[in-house]
């Protein structure tokens, strides 16, 4: 078998109760490399709980995670040490999230917010860090003059297009999002979807997102997991999720969908 | 004998609308029938009688409940029907191309971009691609002062051109054309069938749809008659 072959990252059985409560139960899917899967559903439908499982943010009540290392070793998450953990997040994921105050350090400059995850990975030249961030800029469509700019006086969609090119300036394989276009302007939306959309495939990501937008997960997304009170009720191609829908309520969740 | 490139058995389709009570409707039942390479089957039938739902089965776009779909890629035939989802989008990436009559419009990406980008998925260089797309849009007749711009704001004829160029710029051994002509003048419906004839020369197999029956004469092999698969309707 090539690593090709190989899952990137498999949840086995991924179950999260907060007390009594249900976060999620049961979740099992592999992805590979470069695949893009988009998790749907509606408020409480536990998807971003299983985001924050999948990014070791909360312990699984039960279940694992296995995430293939650079090295090629698939381990399991939750037995890393806190050290591994946070240099995986530092340097081989991102995460984008919805509020991009989550995700920035806003009382740094834009240039050193994209040269902070640099300075992680161990590069230590000033110059070539500024160069980077430049060009990073450049690529999430940000006039690099605004590089020593603080992301308060950005607009929400700089703001987000920020967020990504801290995220993918160390070349993660894996992305984690949370509804990365949900409270912009329609317009601010389209540019952000379109620029998402040529980077992850221009760099081959994998990514997670979770949306309850489906028109957001059928413009990023290869394949699709609805999710209903926890669990996942469907998967599978997004467009034959999409166009095809089995269960009742993904019937409903499309046929609620306003056609523009 | 040939390899056949498509291979359908027992294919059966329904769909149940649980907002409507889990009402069953029958689309197609044991549809069987092979394609070969270089060949080009259309199905017949009237407005209704599955053929579009044959199509999206076989690209994996709907499901299918019975029967098995074999679509061959090199010396591997795969079932569509069972298949993991990343083996349908490696198929789709590879070996099947579908191109319906219209254009789902991406905000932003050039006319040219789109279909030479289409091109590129064939792993050929830059040079090859844009060369492919703008001959495929001159045959096309999509008048060059358009190729830069994103085809949003294009007419719909227009923007069906664009689809058709995009979805032949790759070479595919399969082909599924749905209704690629419909509402296309005589000069551009010319155009497509000259189109299909050099896919099917160059061994493509073809299964399409088209009610003008001026195109379906000249590039059909054969016409499988979708309405002998017919089901009971909603019961």
């Amino acid at each position: 078998m090539t690593p090709d072959d190989l899952p990137l990252l498999s949840a086995r059985a991924l179950t999260k109760h907060y007390g009594p409560r249900l976060g999620c139960a049961d979740v099992t899917f592999d992805l590979y490399e470069g695949e893009v899967l988009a998790v749907v559903g509606e408020s409480g439908s536990g998807k971003s709980t299983l985001l924050s499982l999948l990014a070791t943010e909360l312990d699984p009540t039960a279940g694992s995670v296995g995430y293939r290392m650079r090295d090629g070793v698939t381990r399991n998450l939750f037995t890393l040490s806190e050290a591994e953990r946070r240099f995986l997040l530092r340097t081989d994921w991102g995460f984008v999230r919805q509020d991009a105050r989550d995700g920035l350090r806003m009382g740094v400059s834009a240039g050193g917010n994209v040269g902070e995850r640099l300075m992680a990975v161990g590069a230590r030249h000033y110059g070539k860090i500024r160069d980077t961030a430049s060009d990073w800029l450049g690529r999430v469509e940000i006039d690099p003059s605004r590089i020593d700019d603080m992301p308060k006086s950005f607009s929400g969609g700089m703001r987000q297009r920020l967020q990504i090119a801290r995220n993918l300036v160390t070349h993660p394989r894996l992305v984690f999002m949370d509804e990365p276009t949900s409270g912009l302007d329609v317009s601010v939306q389209a540019r952000l979807l379109d620029l998402i959309r040529g980077l992850v495939s221009e760099l081959g990501l994998a990514v997670i997102i979770v949306t309850h937008d489906l028109a957001v997960a059928r413009l990023l997304s290869h394949r699709i997991m609805v999710m209903r009170q926890g669990r996942v009720i469907e998967t599978g191609l997004t467009d034959q999720v999409l166009d095809d829908p089995r269960e009742a309520y993904t019937q409903l969740l499309v046929s609620s969908v306003l056609a523009a | 004998m040939t390899q056949h490139s498509v291979i359908l058995e027992g294919v059966s389709k329904s769909f149940t609308l649980h907002l409507r009570d889990g009402l069953r409707i029958g689309v197609v039942d044991n549809v069987s029938f092979a394609v070969s390479p270089g060949e080009c089957v259309v199905l017949g039938g009237p407005s209704g009688a599955g053929k579009s739902s044959i199509l999206k089965m076989i690209y994996g776009n709907y499901r299918c409940e019975a029967g098995r779909i074999l679509v061959r890629d090199g010396e591997d035939l795969v079932d569509v029907a069972t298949a993991e989802p990343r083996r349908v989008l490696a198929l789709r990436a590879s070996v099947m191309g579908y191109v319906s009559q219209f254009l789902r419009v991406i905000p932003r990406v050039s006319t040219l971009d789109i279909v030479a980008g289409a091109a590129q998925s064939d792993g050929v260089g830059e040079c090859e691609a844009w060369s492919r797309a703008e001959r495929l849009l001159t045959l096309l007749n999509v008048p060059e002062r358009l190729w830069s711009l994103p085809p949003a704001t294009f007419s719909g004829g227009e923007q069906q051109r664009v689809n058709i160029a995009r979805g032949l710029a790759a070479e595919r051994p399969v082909l599924l054309l749905d209704e690629p002509t419909a509402s296309l003048d005589a000069a551009n419906r010319a155009v497509v069938v000259r189109l299909i004839e050099e896919k099917k020369a160059a061994g493509a197999a073809v299964i399409g749809i088209f009610h003008d029956e001026d195109v379906r004469d000249r590039v059909a092999d054969r016409i499988v008659d979708v309405t002998r698969f017919a089901t009971e309707k909603a019961a």
